[in-house]
């Protein structure tokens, strides 16, 4: 039974260090491109960490800036100040 | 920095979503809600509900702001630089006269819902919530109305949408499915459109829509697409938030939201046929198949969340294995109905060019090469003879979902689906065992279906003949309808490549 | 079913709109030909429960399906007809209403031998 997790985001310069943070910080992560949107999907879960962006980013970055530039997602939600997170609970 | 933005995120929801409620002292909560009870959900404590995005209105106005600003800096470029001759070619601009006609009002009606679901629901989270979500469909219908307006200038079939919405054939597919949702209770409302559309669906129509424009040059509605796209992940959130809340509430819940789920997943595939339809026929390039899009984000997206909801005791909607099997099928049985009956129809048609039907064969390797290509090779045998190949009688529609019945038996290609049930000495007819169950649970309901051949021959759409029922949908004869080839859209067009050639020499 | 509506009263306040009586005299019936998808749909017609049924034979499926390159073909003898599912051999020169045609109802034909453009359904 899939248990993908999955979210997709524009394809654009505020969304580029998100997509970075994530592949970078949750490893099996696919990525697939597809015209104007990025969707990325992993196994389980997905976390996207606000250190790592800010980091890429080089200034404070809120979780909830992902709004700008989320299109879907699949996976239940879990938000915090410092992270963002997509799970299946089975 | 004030007190409030010092507070955690789980703090700052709690004290603007339900430390903003009260008790009331001198009415009871029953006058308050007087829709809170007669489905027959039973909530024992709405404090457990918690929104997970934990947005807050100050939070919400300051990104959708932001949304805002970007979209208009956008479409002003678009237009200031006329935009529109940047297109793959003309046939592009029929997805966005459908989308126009057919989708933009459905917001305006999605808003209306979660107008009256954000007044009526007893649980303040999720009122807060659905206040959202209906300002969010509120922008949406305006934002595309804004950025569609500028093909508006150039293109025929855009001018009447609203009008049109309300009385077209085919627009009466969507809009009754929302004049359906919107006259249920606010709990079956909020299943059906928050969690089997905007969850289970949507990315059907928003993802494929907004690539498909990204892919042909449309950068007006690829921006307007995902700008209200940012808003639908929101808005999943909260369909799935909602059904998990109304399965935990209590375990009676579980038979009533069944029967939604399977009713609302039917109700929006059929729905959907629409954006199959434009996926494999209207758009110039191709993203991908409706097949390979109903395996994403249907097969493998809805699996690994039915697979989550089990432990509710929810099982996958019923006839979702029908719905699957469909898949091969639905976009060419659709496009073939508007092929013979363009005289009618908004926007214009075509065959598929010999390039496209390869690429039809090759996604379709179980369906087309049999069945619909032959149909297609007909035709153009037929439009070369002179003999464009027209329907001169009016379709049967199915009295739910109301689509001519087109539709094959699961597993038989070769014959059409005929359903029907009696109810009170009335026979009513059916394109499938999905939309007849639905009428079974609720005759009474659909008993009243609005069904645009019928109000034809009752004397109610202008008159009888095409030309007074055409005038009666404000759709201009010539202009609006008939094939792309030898339209005023077309022409115009090549008039503007012939300009472009000239000018780069 | 018990009606689930906020009004106790909402099923005796519906309106049907499509009872034989709103069609101004006529019945709604719905024609099909098997085996020829390429006409998308049965198709509907308002016609007088009295016309005959010859004259749907004679008049209206020519009009309907005489631009499929089968329907010329056609060995009205041998066409087989259902109503309402019901296989039947209907009277020419009986009404609708005498062959057992009624509103809302659905005519069948099977065209032997015919099996849609190059045989292919279409």
């Amino acid at each position: 039974m899939s248990r993908t997790v999955s979210i997709t985001l524009q394809n654009t310069d505020d969304a580029r260090p998100i997509i970075e943070a994530i592949t970078e910080d949750n490893p099996g992560a696919t990525v697939h491109s597809y015209p104007g949107i990025v969707k990325i999907d992993r196994e389980g879960s997905l976390t996207v960490h606000r250190a790592s962006v800010e980091t890429r980013l080089g200034r404070d970055w809120d979780p909830q800036e992902i709004h700008l530039s989320l299109v879907s997602m699949a996976g239940n939600l879990d938000e915090d100040d410092d992270y963002f997170r997509l799970a299946w609970a089975h | 920095m004030n007190a409030i933005n010092k507070l955690g995120l789980k703090q700052r929801y709690a004290l603007l979503t339900n430390g903003l409620d009260w008790e009331p002292s001198y009415q009871p909560k029953s006058a308050i809600f007087p829709y809170a009870e007669f489905e027959g959900i039973k909530i024992r404590d709405w404090s457990k509900w918690e929104d997970p995005f934990r947005l807050t209105m100050d939070s919400y106005w300051k990104y959708q702001a932001e949304k805002e600003r970007k979209l208009y800096a956008v479409l002003d470029s678009f237009a200031q630089n006329n935009g529109q001759t940047g297109l793959s070619n003309a046939r592009y601009v029929n997805a966005a006269k459908l989308f126009l006609t057919g989708i933009t009002p459905a917001e305006y009606q999605a808003h209306r819902g979660f107008a009256h679901v954000g007044r009526h629901i007893p649980g303040v989270g999720p009122r807060i919530a659905a206040q959202m979500q209906s300002l969010d469909e509120l922008r949406h219908a305006q934002t595309q109305i804004h950025t569609l307006s500028h093909y508006n200038r150039f293109f025929d079939g855009f001018h009447e949408f609203s009008h049109m919405h309300d009385r077209v054939w085919y627009l009466s597919v969507p809009k009754s499915f929302f004049d359906d949702a919107r006259t249920a209770g606010p709990f079956e409302y909020f299943i059906a459109i928050g969690f089997a559309f905007e969850y289970v669906l949507t990315n059907l129509l928003f993802v494929p829509f907004m690539s498909g424009a990204a892919y042909n040059g449309d950068l007006a509605t690829v921006t307007f697409g995902f700008s209200a796209q940012s808003d639908e992940s929101r808005h999943m959130t909260l369909g799935i938030e909602v059904i998990k809340f109304l399965l935990e509430q209590h375990p009676d819940n579980l038979p009533i939201v069944q029967k939604w789920v399977d009713k609302w997943f039917w109700r929006g595939h059929r729905v959907l046929g629409l954006v199959a339809m434009m996926m494999d026929y209207m758009l110039p390039k191709k993203i991908m198949s409706w097949r390979e899009a109903w395996d994403i984000y249907f097969t493998q997206a809805g699996g690994a969340l039915f697979a989550d909801l089990a432990r509710y005791g929810l099982r996958p909607p019923k006839y979702a294995d029908v719905a699957t099997a469909e898949a091969e099928h639905l976009s060419h049985q659709n496009w073939s109905v508007f092929y013979q009956y363009t005289q009618a129809a908004a926007f214009h048609t075509w065959l598929p060019t010999p390039g496209e039907m390869d690429w039809l064969s090759e996604k379709y390797p179980n369906s087309f090469d049999q069945h619909y290509r032959p149909r297609f090779e007909m035709w153009a045998e037929m439009e070369r003879d002179g003999k464009r190949f027209y329907n001169n009688a009016l379709p049967q529609l199915c009295t739910v979902c109301q689509i001519p019945m087109a539709y094959t038996e699961p597993g038989d290609p070769t014959t059409i689906c005929f359903r029907h049930s009696e109810h009170k000495g009335d026979r009513y007819h059916f394109c499938s065992d999905g939309c007849k169950d639905i009428f079974d649970g609720e005759p009474e309901k659909y008993s009243q279906s609005w069904l645009p051949v019928h109000q034809i021959f009752q004397g109610n759409c202008g008159g009888a003949s095409m030309e007074e029922v055409l005038a009666w949908y404000r759709l201009n004869p010539g202009a609006d309808n008939m094939d792309q080839a030898g339209s005023p859209d077309q022409a115009m067009w090549d008039q503007w490549m012939r300009m472009r050639d000239r000018v780069a020499g | 079913m018990a009606v689930v509506a906020l009004d106790e009263h909402y099923a005796d306040k519906i309106e049907i709109r499509d009872r034989v009586e709103n069609f101004h005299g006529n019945i709604v019936v719905y024609l099909h030909w098997e085996e020829h998808l390429s006409f998308c749909s049965a198709v509907a017609f308002p016609f007088p429960p009295a016309m005959p049924f010859g004259a749907l034979v004679k008049d209206i499926l020519p009009a309907t399906y005489g631009a499929h390159p089968d329907f010329a073909a056609i060995d009205w003898d041998a066409v087989r007809w259902t109503v309402d599912g019901r296989e039947t051999a209907p009277d020419p020169a009986r009404s609708l209403a005498e062959n057992g045609v009624g509103h809302k109802s659905l005519l069948r034909f099977r065209t032997p031998g015919l099996h849609g453009y190059r045989g292919t359904r279409s």
